[in-house]
This record gives C-alpha cells, structure tokens and sequence, in this order.
C-alpha cells in the first residue's frame, strides 16, 4: 500500500533523512522505532507532505505524493496523527472531528463516520461540546485519533500516540490502535515507547539518525539483542 | 446632551477605525503577521471610489462596490506577491515586506494621481435625525457609518461561525500544518482572508472620506496606525476585541478632543493602549496563550 523508496530530506543543511526505503503492506501495522532524532516525526512529515524531501519518493497505491500538494494528500487516503497530538484547541470535539472530514462531501457517512467515532471512544462523545484544549492529554490523544478516522483514511499514520500518557492509557490507546486496524485500517506507527510498539507491529524498522539500521517482524526486532539493549531497556 | 453627541461622534470615528482594525486583526490571526500596508490598500480604495463618483459619475452603492472589488484584487495580488514567497522567513523579513509595500503604494498613488489633496464629493445626504426635541442631532452619515460598521461585524462573525470556509479559517489560525492535513489549502485561505480585510477597508475608507473629505496618497497611515492600535486594544487576532478597540478607541479620541485637548488627544489615545496592554498584555479580549500539552 505504502512504499518509501531512497527518501532523503533536509532540515536547511542538516540532512535529517539518508534515504530511507521501506514498505507498509495493506492491512499491517507496521511500526518505525529509533531514540530521539532518529527521524522518526521527519518521515511521518515527509509521508503526509508537511516537509517536501530533497529526493526519493512516497507511493501510495502507485501514486507519487511528493508531487501532490500537501493539503491533498490526505483525500488520498493517508491521514495523520500528528506528533503532540495538535488538536485545535479552541474548537469543540465535535468541531474538531468535523474538521477532519473537512474535504469529504459524503454527508450521510460523515455522520455514520462520527457515530462510529463516538463508539470507539464513548468520553469523546461525554464531551462533545467541550473545548478540544479543556480535555486531558489522554482524551485529545483520542480526539486527534478520532479527527484522523473521520478522513475515512486507507490509512493512518500516528506519531508518538503514547507519549506524555500514563501506562494505563498507553495500554488502552494500543488496543484502540489494533482494534482500528482490525477493522481494516492499514496502520504506520512511530513509537519511542518500543516494547509496546513491537509488540502489536507485523513488521517494524528500527531508525537511526536517519538510516535504517534493522528491519523484521516485530517478535523478531523484540527478540533482537540489539535492540534489547539500544530500546527495550534490556 | 453634549457628552452624549460627542460620544456619538465618537462610535462613527470608532466604526471606521473597528472596520479597518477587523482587516487588520483578521490577517494578523491567520497569516500571523502586521501587514502595515493594511491603510495604504484603504488609501486606494479612496482613490478608486473618488474616481468613480467624481470622474465617471457613478452611483454612491456602484461605486463603493467598485471600490472594495478593487482593493480586494490588490490585497490578493499583494500577498501573492509580496507575502507568500515569505511564508517560511522571519517574521521580521515579512514585517520589512509589509512597511516596503505601504510606501511603494504610498509613491505609486503620488505617481499616479499627484500628491495635491482632492476634495471627496458628499456621498449622503446632509441632513440629520433629531432627538430630544433637537437638542441631540445625529447626521444621517454618522448613523449609516454605525449601521455599517455593526453589518460588517454581524456578516464577519456569522461567516467565521457558520460557514465551512470559516472554520478553515479558524483551523488555520490555530495551526496551519495540522489544517493541511485536514486537507485545507492553507494558501486558499490566506487568498480569502485577505480578499475579505482589504475589501472591507475599502468600505472604511469611503466613510472616513465622507467624514473628513480630504484625499491624499499618505491619507491611510494615520487611520492605519490607529486601527492596528485599536486591534492591539482589542486584542490582535480577536474578532470582537478589534470592533470594541475600534469604537472605544474613537471614543476616546474624541472624548479627549472635546474635554482635554485637540494637540494632546493621540497621546492620550496611546497612554490608555499603554495602560490597557500594562493590565492586560493581550489586550481586552486577546486570547490567553497557555496551552495544555
């Protein structure tokens, strides 16, 4: 579904990305770990056109997206979690979740996609009418998980879901992420935490400084010495 | 009944200052910068409204029309220019841009149309209503500059509130890259906002000529300066925060004019700014900058 190919992008001078290939098939998840500034946010960047790369290419399902505005990617079928979860803050959940289906003209499943939204995440539904920036890191966590599926994506890219949260609520946004793929949703995870990325992953990469140094299934990688030591705390 | 007529003469100079301090504030919240050539888009919208009236002859409401379309294909064509090949500099480079842009307007209305001042043809009639058996007389210019500032307030926060575009605008004010991956063209909204400030400042600049006729190249600056006072007053980027710092601002101008002293009302004006943004840097109504991560 998704194919990175000899993707190679720049900060000004510093080059964050060395080219970089690798595949996400339909229906994985498929996880890209490394330490801070590995380049991790910097592909997902990359991928979802918030960065144009200095070279290399993004396919998804055979298109090109570095030759697609950015703001059109995601009618593509890509949507983004964006690191810091970035909800707006001044809107309401609900205003929030309309905005993710902003350039959806199927009104009748928008609202279907909304209801669905609401069943997978029954607080969002609480607090509706809420202030996105009045809510707990937890909850915009789910409200920008929930924005990105009201895109009805093909397939979701999420940038560090876990971060900032308690491990009670790592545990339920994982499961939340597995139970969105299971439904058919093709997942790209970048985790910090990797013990729970690998552990959920049916492939992953491991990132360094922008290069891929290892790649596997993720019982693989999680059973890798390697990456015992370098993540997993081992 | 004094106090009470010069407060009145104080929300129609108030009216004008919030319609060009609601441009202002509107591009401040979405682009996020000062584009100090806000009065001098104004200026050309009173030259382009004198032409029509005084050249061709035309109507007052064809040529107000006229007037607004052309300063809003001048705020597009600007910021198409001038503005978005700087979307990734310094917010400094862009300010430069902006104080550059008002002088080349400045200099090119000399070059075009001579910096000898022009007398603005009255555009409504000169009578007026009388209240209090005519002890408080209000001109029909003043009410329809009241009445015009309140419509532009009402179609604003009705367009920002209830329409798809103004919620992308909202999105963008807030964070422009999480907007592009709701698949909002950034750019398409930056086009609009300015489309709609500039074209509004056309409107000020008509009822500020039918208050105070005298047409010259430099006549948007001092209105300019005021009305970015005003939203700064108000809060920048706050919607209602320019419409009450415009009319409090005029308020107190005027008020000061009549009581304390003509040469000393500007300083005055700014003393309170200076006040205000000392109580309350962000302004009456600025929005708080915490943010919860």
């Amino acid at each position: 579904m998704l194919k990175v190919e000899n993707l190679v992008v720049r900060y000004g001078m510093i080059e964050a990305i060395k080219g970089i290939s690798f595949e996400v098939n339909d229906g994985e998840i498929v996880t890209l770990i490394g330490a801070n500034g590995a380049g991790k946010t910097t592909t997902m960047h990359a991928i979802s056109g918030l960065l144009k790369p200095v070279s290399g290419s993004i396919l998804l399902d055979g298109t090109d997206l570095t030759k697609i505005p950015s703001h059109q990617i995601v009618t593509m079928g890509l949507a983004q979690v964006p690191e810091g979860r970035r909800v707006f803050a001044q809107e309401t959940v609900e205003e929030n979740l309309i905005l993710g289906a902003y350039f959806r003209k199927d009104k009748d499943k928008i609202q279907a996609d909304m209801e669905n939204v609401f069943e997978l995440f029954p607080r969002l539904k609480e607090r509706r009418l809420q202030a996105a920036g009045t809510l707990s890191g937890g909850e915009q966590q789910m409200l920008a998980m929930g924005r990105a599926l009201m895109a009805d994506p093909k397939i979701m890219l999420l940038d560090e879901p876990s971060m900032g949260l308690s491990p009670l609520l790592v545990s339920e946004i994982f499961s939340i992420i597995e139970e969105i793929n299971k439904k058919g949703t093709t997942v790209l995870l970048v985790e910090q935490n990797a013990k729970r990325a690998l552990a959920i992953a049916n492939h992953a990469y491991v990132l360094e400084t922008g290069r891929i140094t290892l790649e596997g299934t993720g019982e693989e990688l999680a059973r890798d010495e390697r990456v015992q030591k370098a993540y997993l705390g081992g | 009944m004094a106090f009470l007529s010069y407060l009145i003469n104080g929300l129609s100079l108030g009216s004008v200052y919030a319609i060009i301090a609601l441009g202002y504030t509107m591009v401040y919240g979405i682009a996020k910068m000062l584009n100090f050539a806000h009065g001098d888009i104004m200026m050309v919208g009173a030259f382009v409204a004198f032409f029509a009236l005084n050249s061709f002859g035309l109507p007052v409401v064809v040529s107000v029309i006229l007037s607004m379309l052309a300063t809003t294909c001048l705020g597009v064509v600007i910021e198409r220019l001038a503005y978005k090949p700087l979307r990734q500099a310094s917010s400094l480079s862009v300010l430069i841009t902006a104080i550059g842009v008002s002088y080349f307007l400045q200099n090119g209305a000399q070059l075009l149309w001579s910096s000898s001042t022009k007398v603005f043809p009255s555009i409504i009639a000169s009578g007026s209503l009388r209240l209090f058996g005519g002890a408080l007389s209000i001109s029909y210019l003043t009410l329809v500059t009241i009445t015009a500032c309140i419509a532009v307030m009402v179609c604003l926060t009705l367009f920002i509130n209830k329409t798809k575009t103004g919620m992308a605008m909202r999105a963008c004010s807030e964070d422009k890259g999480a907007a592009t991956l709701m698949g909002i063209n950034v750019n398409r909204i930056i086009s609009i906002t300015f489309a709609i400030g500039s074209g509004i400042a056309a409107l000020a600049a008509v009822l500020l000529c039918a208050t105070y006729p005298t047409l010259s190249p430099t006549l948007g600056s001092m209105p300019g300066i005021k009305a970015f006072t005003a939203a700064v007053f108000g809060g920048i980027g706050s919607i209602p925060g320019a419409f009450l710092g415009g009319l409090m601002l005029g308020v107190i101008e005027i008020l000061a004019k009549a009581y304390v002293s003509t040469q000393l009302s500007d300083a005055i004006v700014f003393a309170v700014l200076i006040i205000v943004l000392l109580i309350k840097p962000t302004g009456l109504l600025g929005k708080k900058l915490s943010e919860k991560v």
